[in-house]
């Protein structure tokens, strides 16, 4: 299985300090992938390079078949490659409707002039419906966003990234917030999604990263410390030291 | 679901239509049409409010909807007066010129009256080349183009190169302001070529028109009010569908739309664009009721005043910039026109001509602080427009594992 994302060697400083060092990290097309740390660890970082908020000072960072560079674009072109992001706070749009939120994030050309002469047609309008069905909100399309509870943003964000059918989604503490029942459903979402495509989940919660039943990775100041199933991470001594043991 | 733009947006047909009864009622009573209620001062008062809520409607585009606070969309609504004030003191000194000449025993070449036109325009600045400025001045259609072309560019090169360099919030506000103020005083050196600080007069004689300025008047009212319609509608238009959701998106959270795979710079120049051609189409219209326009026009102070209508209007409603720019600049037209009566505390004597700007500032930070939807809120009591109730507390990821009331705790 040939790697969808390939990071190697990066290293970024921010003012002398060393957020990420010599971080190599690759995931297939196709993989879930949990990453775990604690705070400081570069986890946050790791996700800005990916997505082209942060440049690194150095190392590669090469997506899909073809190998391109990521480096050399900016957030919108990656976005529009292919790789979605949500956010640890769940950042919707509270003044627009939950069907304004998704039909956004709809994989349609963002071009402004075809934005502009865009209206939404039924196909269109099913999938979303399909969508809020898929993450519990079926009966809030209309509602405004910022009505909504606080697990309901993040998977009303969940749906966003699902709706601009990303090959690779970034997904920073999703269950933060949320009860249990909600995060067993944010579970299920996140293990089917991974099934047609590369999910990386940057979580605190072991006992949600046990759920998730995928391989993981730990970051350790910047670079990666142990890597393998979480009974093998959680055996390592190492780990055990930085992280667990405290 | 594929209803039909009006039935999806109500507003805009109430708006349109109280807008073609105002325009019908003001036509009836003035005296070009022979009732004579309305004066044809006032008339043209009127129709300059309306070019005025069309640049209000623009800033409403970019400040209330995109979140760009612009302080610079007078400078755009200047320039369109300014294009179609050249051609309007061309051609009107041209057919005064021709008709002198034509006294003189031999017919004037067409280089003599380039040159005796040259003379009556800039001999007020001592000169009496026509300055590069003016090479299509002869020309109505070509100026025409210009009113929309020159704000357009200059638009597209400035906010190309602060978007691309990702200037936002006030810093953004104070480059625009910055823009508008260079330009001010370029304009203001003899050798711009725009005379000065005489500027373009005499703007409200339309040449070869033999009717009076009260019909005249009735005519730019009914330019003012259909152009202010059809900005209105395109407005509306383009806050209404995807775009509208992207560019308030923009306005919320920039990075977020980034991040959805939205070019944020692209269509934040777009809205830039387009704002500033409606600005100058309005100054277009403006000026030529005005009858004249020097640079202190395109002083940052009238930028300012504009953020101040939509402020009082209502942001990120249309109507709302509508109503705000309508209701204070009658109000201010009353104030400093000295019509307002003194009041007289005894030891002191309120003069509103120097108070007004007084009140204006206080009615602006109380609409700020007391009522931030303005003006144009209160149509959401008839409307009975819910607003979410979020309390005002924004929970973050881990106090948003409890209610609202648990957190407090």
């Amino acid at each position: 299985m040939s790697n969808l994302l390939e990071v190697s060697g990066v290293s970024v400083t921010f003012d002398g300090f060393r957020a990420i060092n010599n971080l190599s990290f690759q995931i297939g097309s196709a993989e879930l992938r949990a990453i775990i740390g604690p705070n400081g660890a570069g986890k946050t970082t790791f996700m800005d390079i990916v997505t082209g908020k942060t440049k690194p000072d150095e190392g590669r960072v090469l997506w899909g078949e073809k190998s391109v560079s990521l480096l050399k674009m900016n957030e919108a072109k990656i976005a529009q490659a292919g790789v979605g992001r949500k956010f640890q706070k769940p950042t919707v749009f509270e003044d627009q409707s939950v069907q304004e939120n998704l039909l956004m994030a709809l994989k349609k050309p963002r071009g402004w002039l075809a934005v502009l002469g865009y209206r939404a047609n039924s196909e269109d309008l099913d999938k979303v419906a399909q969508l809020a069905d898929e993450i519990g909100l079926k009966d809030a399309l209309s509602r405004k966003s910022g009505e909504l509870s606080h697990g309901q943003k993040q998977w009303l964000e969940i749906g966003m990234l699902l709706a601009q059918e990303p090959q690779l989604l970034l997904v920073d503490e999703p269950a933060a917030g949320m009860t249990l029942a909600e995060r067993e459903h944010t579970t299920d979402i996140l293990v089917e999604a991974a099934k047609t495509r590369a999910v990386v989940v940057v979580e605190h919660d072991m006992e949600f990263v046990r759920r998730l039943n995928c391989k993981v990775t730990v970051l350790h100041e910047g670079s990666v410390l142990a890597e393998g199933s979480l009974d093998h991470v959680t055996s390592n001594q190492d780990v055990i030291d930085v992280y667990l043991g405290r | 679901m594929q209803r039909s733009f009006f039935a999806k947006n109500p507003s805009v047909l109430v708006f349109l239509a109280l807008l073609a009864i105002f325009t019908l009622v003001v036509t009836v009573l003035s005296e070009g049409f022979g009732m004579g209620f309305i004066s044809t001062s006032f008339i043209k008062t009127l129709g300059k409010t309306l070019c005025l809520c069309l640049i209000a409607v623009a800033m409403d585009l970019i400040w209330g909807f995109t979140g760009i606070l612009s302080l610079g969309h007078f400078a755009f609504f200047g320039l369109g007066g300014y294009m179609i004030g050249m051609w309007l003191m061309y051609e009107r000194t041209r057919l005064i010129v021709v008709e002198s000449l034509s006294q003189a025993e031999i017919p004037p070449t067409s280089a003599e009256v380039v040159d005796a036109i040259g003379n009556q325009i800039f001999g007020v600045v001592g000169s009496s080349e026509f300055p590069l400025v003016w090479a299509f001045a002869d020309s109505l259609f070509l100026q025409l183009a210009l009113v929309v072309l020159v704000p357009g560019i200059l638009a597209l090169v400035f906010g190309w190169l602060a978007f691309r360099s990702r200037v936002t919030g006030v810093y953004l506000s104070i480059l625009t302001q910055a823009m508008t103020l260079a330009l001010a005083l370029y304009l203001f050196q003899n050798d711009s070529g725009l005379r000065g600080n005489n500027g373009l007069s005499g703007l409200q004689n339309l040449p070869g028109v033999t009717a009076s300025q009260d019909q005249v008047s009735l005519w730019f009212l009914w330019a003012s009010a259909f152009a202010l319609g059809v900005g209105y509608m395109i407005a509306a238009w383009v806050v209404s569908g995807k775009f509208g959701s992207v560019i308030r998106g923009i306005r919320d959270n920039e990075a977020r739309v980034r991040f959805l795979g939205y070019s944020v710079e692209t269509y934040k120049l777009a809205v830039f664009t387009l704002t500033a051609c409606l600005a100058a189409i309005a100054g277009a219209l403006y000026y030529p009721q005005a009858g004249i326009i020097n640079p202190a026009e395109i002083a940052p102070i009238a930028s300012i005043y504009l953020a101040v209508w939509v402020a009082i209007g209502g942001r990120g409603r249309l109507y709302g910039a509508v109503i705000g720019a309508a209701f204070v600049s009658l109000l201010s037209t009353w104030f400093t026109g000295g019509q307002a009566p003194d009041i007289s505390l005894g030891f002191y004597t309120i003069k509103w001509v120097d108070w007004w700007l007084v009140l204006l500032g206080l009615s602006f930070v109380l609409v700020t602080l007391f009522a931030p939807k303005g003006m144009g809120g209160l149509v959401d009591l008839w409307t009975d427009r819910r607003v979410p109730n979020r309390h005002g507390a924004d929970l973050g990821p881990d106090d948003g594992a409890l209610r609202e009331k648990e957190a407090s705790e």
